[in-house]
C-alpha cells in the first residue's frame, strides 16, 4: 500500500503528462503481482468503493481526536480525508502494514457496517500518505489526473507493446490482470479473449491540409458528414458494450443505446443526442456524457441515437480487412435486413469535384455537422491515425477577440512562464470570462506575453496574476454553447489563441453579444 | 494585550519582570528585549532569522554563530556591538540571570534562560526535536515559565522522518535524469540542512545554489558545518544542470532566473508542504515535508519535558496549542507579539 500511496501522491503533484508517465513506468517495472494489477484497476477506474461514507470517517476521526482541534485543522487543510489522514494519532506498529491487494480483497466481502472497523484497523497501521491514499480509495475517485487510456500508455511505453494491441485486450481481462503483465513482460503468449466484448482501436483520420488536395483523386475518395458528436465502438459478442474513441466503456451512461443493440456485431458510429430526427446540439450530449447514470428524465430528455459510420464484425466475421467500399455494403445490407431502432446510416455525399464539397463543407455548420471526412474507397480499417487513407475536413474555427483578464504560471519548462490565460468579453462596460486557452502562440509570443502580463499585473492569488484589460487575444475556436461553469455562462469548444492583437485597443474587443450569436 | 501586558499570576510565582510591549518581549529589570520587532537599546537575538533578527539595534547579545550571521546579513546594520556569549555561559544582566542553550532551530539557535527572584522562565525563540546535522539538539530546561513558538501548533502538522523526503528527492533526480530539480529553501538554516542531509545520504554530486544562497553556506562551512561541493547555478550551463540539484530561494522558480534551467521540476522544502492545496497552490510539483520547527507532537513533548506551571504561546496557532495544554492540564496563555512570520 506504501508504494501504491506514494505513486498517487507523486501522481497527484505532477502535472506534466509524460512525467506521470514516467512515474507509473517506474512503478509498474518495480511492483510485484498482484499488487501493480491492484494499483492499474485503481487506475484505470476498474475498481471502486463507494462503501464508505465521508461521515463515516469523520467519526472515525472524532472518537480519536478534540473536537475543537478537529475542526480547526479542517479549516485549515480543506480536504476532509487528507484532515483525517494527517489528524491520525500515529501508532508505534503493531503489525505489518496492509497491501492494496489485502485491502481490495477485505473491502470486496466487507459489508457497510463493518467497513468502518476495518477502515480504522488500516488507518492505525499506515503512514500519513497511505491514509490519505486509502481515504481517496474507498470514498471513491481518486481525482489524480490519470485517465485509464494514461494508464494504459504507460503500460505501451513501459513493455514496448503497442498501445493499441493492450487496448484490444484490456476488456478481457478482469483485475488484477496477472496475464496481462505475464505478456507484457514477454514471460507469457498474449492473453485469450477471443469471444469477450472487447474493444478494437479505432481507425482515425488525418486533418487535411487544403493544398494536399490536388494530389488527391476525387475518384478514390468517399466523402461522409463528420457529425458533432463522440465517436463510439459498439460491441456484441460474448456480451454488449459501448466504447468511447478512448476505449472506455461508457455503456452505463447509455442503457438506452445498449438496450437496442443487436447480437453479434461490431459497430462504429457517432453518438448523438437527436430529436424530431434533428441532431441536437454537442452541449445537450455533453449533459448525458456528464451523468454517470442518466435519470428516466434525462434519457426523455436527452434521446440518444448512434448515426452509423462502419461495421467492423458481422456474425463473427472479422470485416476489418476488407476494403471500406466491402465494409459499406455489408453495413448497408445488415442495416437494411431489420428494424434498427435508435441507429441509422450516415449517407455518403455524392460528389465529382473537390470544389463541389468544399461549398457544401461551408454551408455545414448550421445542420449539426464539423465538417467532411474522406475515405478511401479501398481503405482497410486500420487502428491508429494512418497518414493517406482517411481526412477529416474541418470546417473553418469561429473567432472573437476577448480581452485578457487573468494569467497563471505553467509547469515544467513553462514554470517562470505566465502560459495559462483566462479571457473574456464585455458586457455592459465590464469583461465577464468565458474561457482559458494555453496554446497557439510561439516561444518568442510567450515570452512577450510574459513580459506584458509581469508589467499589467494588477493583483496576485498564489499562482494566478489579474492583469490590466489591456490586451486583445483573437481566439479560435470550434463552437459554443451555454454552460454554468463561466460566470458569462457560455463555453467554447477548443479554444486557442489565434492572434495576439498588440495593436488593438480592449475596448473594440468583442462583447457577450457577438459570442451569443454563435451560440449552437 | 498591549503595553500594559501584566501576566498572570500563578500563586507564588513573580513573573512580572518579564512582559509583553508592542516592541516585544521585555524584560525591565534588565533593560533589554528578547527579538524584538524594532530597533531597540539592547536586544538579545535567539537566532538569525529575519523576524527574529531586526537591524539597528544598538546592542546586541547572541551567540557567536548567530552574531556571525547577523554580520553576513544585515552588515553594519547588524548592531552597534555585538557581544557573545557561549552556550551554558551565563551572565548577569541588571540582577537578571541569562543562559543561553541550544534550541536545535539552526545553526546559533538559542533558547533564553532567565531567572530572576527566584523565577525561571524559557524563551524557546524557534526550536525543533529532529536531529539536524547544521546545529546543536535542543536541551529542555525545567522552568516556571515557558515560552514557546506555535508555528505548527494543529494535530496536523507532524513532519515525517527527513530520511524519506531526501529519498523523494533522489528518487525523483533518478527518475528524471534529463531535468533539473529546484528545490526551494530558506537561506538560512533550510538550504543548509538540506545539502548535509543530502550528503548524509550519499549525494556526492556538486549541488548548484542561487546566487542569494551562497553567502550563507559559506558561512556554515567557515564555522565547520562541511556542505559537500557547490557552485553557483548562474554560469552552469543547461547541459550541466541536467539530472543535478538546485538549491534556490522559495518562488525563485518563477523568475526568469528558472529559464536557463534544463525544465525544472519544482521542489519546496518546508512543513506546510504537509498540506496538499498548499503546495498546490504554489505550484510545487514535489512537496518534501522538512522543517526546522517543532510539529505538534514535539511541541506537547517538549512542554511536558520542561514541566513548566505555566506556558506561554507566541507567533502561530496559539489557539491550538493553548486548546491541548488545557486538555493536559496545563496553565497556558497566548501572548500577542507582533512581527513573527509564518514563513519557515
Amino acid at each position: 500500500m506504501e508504494r501504491f500511496a506514494a505513486l498517487l501522491d507523486a501522481l497527484l503533484f505532477t502535472p506534466a503528462r509524460l512525467g506521470k508517465l514516467r512515474l507509473m513506468q517506474d512503478y509498474f517495472a518495480s511492483e510485484r503481482d498482484p499488487e501493480r494489477g491492484w494499483a492499474l484497476a485503481a487506475l484505470t477506474g476498474e475498481i471502486a468503493f463507494q462503501g464508505v461514507k465521508p461521515a463515516q470517517i469523520r467519526d472515525l476521526a472524532l472518537a480519536r481526536v478534540d473536537a475543537e482541534l478537529f475542526a480547526w485543522s479542517y479549516d485549515f487543510v480543506g480536504d476532509l480525508a487528507e484532515t483525517v489522514s494527517l489528524i491520525w494519532p500515529q501508532r508505534p506498529a503493531e503489525g505489518a502494514v496492509p497491501s492494496l491487494s489485502a485491502i481490495v480483497a477485505e473491502l470486496g466481502t466487507a459489508t457497510r457496517a463493518d467497513a468502518g472497523g476495518r477502515l480504522a484497523g488500516w488507518l492505525d497501521l499506515l503512514d500519513a500518505t497511505g491514509r490519505w491514499a486509502l481515504l481517496k480509495l474507498v470514498t471513491g475517485g481518486l481525482r489524480i489526473g490519470v485517465s485509464a487510456r494514461l494508464a494504459k500508455t504507460a503500460l505501451a511505453e513501459w513493455s514496448h507493446v503497442a498501445l493499441d494491441e493492450i487496448e484490444s485486450v484490456w476488456h478481457g481481462l478482469d483485475p488484477p490482470y496477472v496475464p496481462l503483465f505475464a505478456w507484457l513482460e514477454g514471460k507469457a503468449a498474449r492473453p485469450e479473449t477471443a469471444g469477450r466484448p472487447t474493444f478494437a482501436p479505432l481507425m482515425l483520420a488525418q486533418a487535411l491540409e487544403e493544398d494536399e488536395l490536388a494530389a488527391l483523386d476525387p475518384a478514390a475518395y468517399r466523402a461522409e458528414w463528420k457529425w458533432d458528436g463522440i465517436r463510439v465502438q459498439l460491441v456484441s459478442r460474448g456480451g454488449k458494450r459501448l466504447y468511447s474513441r478512448s476505449g472506455d466503456d461508457i455503456g452505463a451512461a447509455f442503457p438506452d443505446v445498449l438496450a437496442v443493440l443487436p447480437e453479434r456485431v461490431v459497430l462504429d458510429g457517432e453518438l448523438l443526442v437527436l430529436r424530431d430526427g434533428e441532431v441536437a446540439p454537442f452541449n445537450d450530449l455533453q449533459q448525458r456524457l456528464n451523468r454517470k447514470t442518466p435519470t428516466a428524465q434525462m434519457l426523455r430528455d436527452f434521446p440518444a441515437w448512434v448515426r452509423l459510420y462502419d461495421m467492423l464484425e458481422e456474425g463473427g466475421e472479422d470485416l476489418r480487412p476488407l476494403p471500406f467500399d466491402a465494409r459499406r455494403r455489408r453495413l448497408e445490407a445488415w442495416h437494411g435486413a431489420a428494424p434498427r431502432p435508435q441507429m441509422d446510416l450516415s449517407p455518403l455525399i455524392p460528389f465529382a469535384a473537390w470544389d463541389e464539397l468544399r461549398r457544401l463543407k461551408d454551408e455545414a455548420r448550421a445542420r449539426g455537422i464539423e465538417g467532411i471526412m474522406l475515405k478511401r474507397g479501398d481503405s482497410p480499417y486500420l487502428p491508429g491515425r494512418p497518414k493517406g487513407p482517411w481526412f477529416k475536413w474541418k470546417r473553418d474555427a469561429l473567432t472573437v477577440d476577448t480581452v485578457l483578464m487573468y494569467a497563471q504560471r505553467g509547469h515544467g519548462k513553462r514554470s517562470s512562464f505566465y502560459s495559462d490565460y483566462t479571457f473574456g468579453v464585455w458586457r455592459d462596460g465590464e469583461l465577464v470570462p468565458v474561457g482559458k486557452a494555453y496554446f497557439g502562440f510561439t516561444d518568442e509570443e510567450l515570452r512577450r506575453l510574459d513580459r506584458w502580463i509581469r508589467d499589467h499585473t494588477v493583483e496576485r492569488f498564489g499562482p494566478v496574476r489579474a492583469v490590466a484589460p489591456a490586451l486583445v487575444l483573437e481566439i479560435a475556436f470550434d463552437s459554443v454553447h451555454r454552460s454554468p461553469r463561466h460566470k458569462s455562462g457560455l463555453a467554447m469548444r477548443f479554444p486557442r489563441i489565434h492572434r495576439i492583437r498588440w495593436d488593438k485597443p480592449a475596448a473594440e474587443a468583442d462583447n457577450v453579444g457577438a459570442l451569443e450569436r454563435l451560440v449552437t | 494585550m498591549g503595553s500594559c501586558g501584566a501576566m498572570p499570576h500563578i500563586p507564588g510565582m513573580d513573573t512580572d519582570w518579564l512582559r509583553v510591549t508592542p516592541r516585544g518581549l521585555y524584560c525591565a529589570p534588565g533593560d533589554f528585549f528578547i527579538d524584538p520587532s524594532q530597533a531597540v537599546e539592547r536586544a538579545v537575538i535567539t537566532h538569525g532569522h529575519g523576524d527574529h533578527a531586526r537591524p539597528g539595534h544598538q546592542r546586541v547579545l547572541a551567540t557567536a554563530e548567530t552574531a556571525a550571521i547577523l554580520r553576513v546579513r544585515l552588515g553594519d546594520a547588524a548592531g552597534g556591538t555585538l557581544e557573545t556569549l557561549a552556550y551554558g555561559d551565563t551572565i548577569g544582566i541588571g540582577g537578571v540571570r541569562l543562559t543561553l542553550v541550544p534550541a536545535g532551530h539552526i545553526l546559533g539557535s538559542a533558547q533564553v534562560v532567565l531567572e530572576h527572584r527566584g523565577t525561571r522562565i524559557v524563551v524557546s525563540g524557534d526550536y525543533k526535536r529532529r536531529p539536524d546535522p547544521t546545529c546543536l539538539p535542543f536541551e529542555p530546561q525545567s522552568c516556571d515559565v515557558f515560552v514557546t513558538e506555535a508555528t505548527f501548533a494543529l494535530p496536523v502538522f507532524r513532519h515525517p522522518d527527513d530520511r524519506g523526503e531526501i529519498d523523494k528527492l533522489l528518487h525523483s533526480v533518478a527518475l528524471f535524469p534529463e531535468r533539473c530539480h529546484i528545490v526551494g529553501v530558506y537561506a538560512l538554516g533550510k538550504c543548509q540542512r538540506v545539502l548535509s542531509l543530502l550528503r548524509r545520504q550519499g549525494y556526492e554530486e556538486p549541488v548548484f545554489l542561487h546566487g542569494a544562497l551562497a553567502s550563507l553556506v559559506a558561512l556554515y562551512e567557515r564555522m565547520g558545518v562541511p556542505l559537500g561541493r557547490v557552485r553557483p547555478a548562474v554560469g552552469a550551463s543547461r547541459e550541466e544542470l541536467r539530472g543535478k540539484i538546485v538549491l534556490v530561494p522559495p518562488s525563485a522558480e518563477a523568475e526568469p532566473f528558472a529559464r536557463r534551467l534544463p525544465d525544472p521540476v519544482v521542489a519546496m522544502a518546508s512543513g506546510w508542504m504537509r498540506v496538499r492545496q498548499r503546495a498546490k497552490a504554489r505550484g510545487v510539483e514535489l512537496p518534501l515535508v522538512i522543517s526546522d520547527h517543532a510539529d505538534w507532537d514535539e511541541l506537547r513533548t517538549t512542554i511536558a519535558e520542561c514541566a513548566p506551571s505555566e506556558v506561554w504561546v507566541t507567533h502561530g496557532a496559539e489557539d491550538a496549542l493553548v486548546r491541548q495544554c488545557a486538555l493536559d492540564g496545563v496553565a497556558a496563555r497566548p501572548l500577542s507579539l507582533a512581527g513573527f512570520e509564518d514563513e519557515e
